[in-house]
């Protein structure tokens, strides 16, 4: 057992990529438990299909591979896409729902369509776009680890520093702006920086996946406890635990991508969790009632027994 | 003739979507209609590995019921107490996944590429027919989506006003005695069974294009169901169309570009639509102001 883990440890890239899945793990566990929060779990979805067309213009300008680059151009369509739904929803009798799904198709049909033209162009072959689709963990380097690194600081501190903001515009918001907070702001912050967290995690687990990066290491926590500080940090930590087990097992299957493995991961750990959590879990539920039927029905059996006794004694005082 | 071809599967594509569209948004369930088309992914990477080839009925049905089963779950997850944006996010990922694996494990025995899964190739439908009694009577894929959309107009021509009620008043729907979740699993069922008949020719993804963008245009340029419904078909064939002629002219993705149009057309219809459009509710205004 030790031996395998060490063969694991000792190859540098692996070591490398590992690395990397833990803390975008853990990072999108994190800010995905203030979307889980606030019902805003699907934006993940649609902010990481409309990332697409931002990488490829990314591309498209300035002629090369750079992973930094293609994060700030699918920051830019990011935002775009956000302001987008907002416009929709604002201006028209479109629900929230139906334009999300409208900016998240049609920014991704141009996406394609972007690619298609930059796979055909001269430079097409070398731009490794199409990784983005399914993500491609393995073909991580050092300097994609960094930026990682950089990603997940930024996220915590981020976290960190307005963890109570944060905390009070996601359970109540009306009661923060009577406060004073500007709660426009903060919930911008928030998208934005969930904005950040899907643009890191399409590079590990590609678009279609990255959603459940946010969405399910936070409904997981969520069974666990009912503090935000202990549910964020266990979100965090399942993230973690998630790539870490994604990155493991896609190096030594072959023709394994890590992102379906990663996503998988954090599946069996939102069963597990739902089923077996103390107090919200399935299981606990489920003996919690059988035991309140229990003690129901032995109080009942009680009280027949004493009404049984009691009209004999009952006729006989009548008479 | 291969223009028509494409062009053909095209349309029967986006009518079958512009159909259970409009259902779709007015019940909300836009992104209910997302989940299914990518969690199909493992049901038809099954239907596959069983029948060794495409044979289209079995990989159809057997699809299907994944889409059937992804509305179970969602549901399940959303009366366990979680709530219904995080239930479909986690389901239609982690089957997704399975698919993705299914499919990355048994290349060799399945003859499906991941990409041509996402976008599809509508450009090849053609060659690929369907010989019936020793007579090649057209590509598969009409066959495939023309029997879907027959599907489609049957069940909810047959079942009209039941839909209808459904979608604007569920309550009212189950008060007349309307057995509102069947109806709701067979709206799923058959938006099921459309993205699987679509999916060799404009992938998965772009299937919830068709599905949503078409029918939120016509959404803004009526308010009566069955104008509506007309409208999203009119436009989805539109987008068809134009969608074509814009992927010749910039040799680019054919389903991406359909997509592309489609948002077009919606933007024109957000801004230009005689009862909702931005721009004449605006007019209207300062007309009214004065």
């Amino acid at each position: 057992m030790w031996n395998w883990v060490i063969s694991i440890l000792s190859d540098p890239n692996t070591r490398w990529i590992l690395l990397g899945c833990l803390l975008l793990g853990f990072s999108s566990g994190i800010i995905g438990s203030f979307t889980f929060l606030r019902r805003q779990s699907l934006m993940g979805d649609t902010l990481a299909h409309a990332a697409l067309p931002g990488i490829c213009i990314a591309f498209m300008l300035t002629e090369t591979k750079s992973i930094a680059l293609f994060l700030f151009g699918a920051l830019i369509a990011g935002i775009v896409a956000t302001f987008g739904i907002s416009w929709i929803t604002r201006f028209s009798r479109i629900k929230q729902d139906t334009a999300m799904g409208i900016v998240l198709t049609v920014f991704f049909g141009i996406g394609v369509v972007m690619l298609t033209r930059i796979q055909h162009s001269a430079s097409g072959s070398q731009s490794g776009l199409d990784k983005y689709l399914f993500g491609q963990a393995a073909s991580m380097v050092l300097t994609d680890v960094y930026v990682m690194g950089g990603v997940c600081l930024v996220l915590l501190v981020a976290c960190l520093i307005w963890f109570k903001e944060f905390k009070l515009v996601s359970f109540d918001p009306g009661f923060a702006r009577g406060m004073g907070l500007p709660v426009g702001v903060l919930e911008q912050l928030i998208l934005l920086l969930t904005v950040i967290a899907v643009v890191a995690g399409i590079q590990a687990v590609g678009v279609v996946l990255v959603a459940a990066l946010l969405v399910t290491p936070a409904a997981a926590a969520r069974c666990w406890t009912d503090s935000l500080a202990l549910m964020v940090l266990l979100a965090g930590l399942f993230g973690a635990l998630s790539g870490a087990a994604g990155t493991i097992f896609s190096t030594f299957v072959p023709n394994l991508p890590t992102g379906p493995v990663t996503v998988l991961a954090a599946t069996v750990l939102f069963a597990i969790s739902t089923l077996f959590a103390p107090r919200r879990g399935l299981l606990a539920r489920k003996l919690r009632s059988i035991q309140a039927k229990s003690t129901y029905m032995r109080e009942e059996q009680a009280t027949l027994q004493l009404s049984s006794t009691q009209p004999q004694t009952q006729k006989r005082g009548e008479m | 003739m291969a223009t028509f071809w494409i062009i053909l599967t095209a349309i029967l594509v986006s009518s079958a979507c512009a159909i259970l569209g409009c259902f779709l948004i007015l019940r909300r369930m836009a992104l209910v209609g997302d989940a299914i088309s990518h969690a199909v992914l493992p049901g038809i990477a099954i239907a596959f590995l069983w029948s060794g080839s495409r044979d289209s009925l079995w990989m159809l049905l057997g699809a299907t019921v994944f889409g059937l089963l992804t509305v179970f779950f969602i549901q399940s997850l959303q009366a366990g107490g979680l709530s219904s944006d995080a239930s479909i996010g986690i389901v239609f990922t982690a089957l997704f996944a399975v698919g993705v694996i299914l499919i990355s494990l048994n290349a060799q025995h399945i003859d499906l590429d991941l990409d041509c899964v996402l976008f599809g190739e509508i450009a090849y439908v053609q060659w690929d027919t369907l010989t019936l009694w020793g007579a090649d009577v057209g590509p598969r894929a009409v066959w495939m989506l023309g029997i879907t959309l027959l599907v489609i107009l049957v069940v909810v021509g047959l079942f009209y006003k039941q839909f209808k009620l459904c979608a604007f008043d569920p309550a009212l729907a189950a008060a007349c005695g309307i057995p509102v979740v069947l109806f709701h699993y067979a709206l799923m069922g058959l938006v099921s069974m459309t993205s699987v008949a679509s999916f060799e020719s404009v992938g998965s993804i772009l299937v919830v294009g068709m599905l949503i963008v078409p029918a939120a245009a016509a959404y803004l340029l009526t308010d009566q169901l069955g104008k509506m419904i007309l409208y999203a078909v009119l436009i989805g064939a539109a987008s068809s169309v134009g969608g074509y002629l814009m992927a010749y002219a910039m040799d680019a993705s054919i389903a991406g570009c359909m997509v592309a149009v489609a948002g077009i057309l919606f933007v024109l219809a957000l801004l230009l639509s005689p009862k909702h459009g931005i721009v004449l509710r605006y007019v209207r205004r300062k007309y009214a102001a004065r």
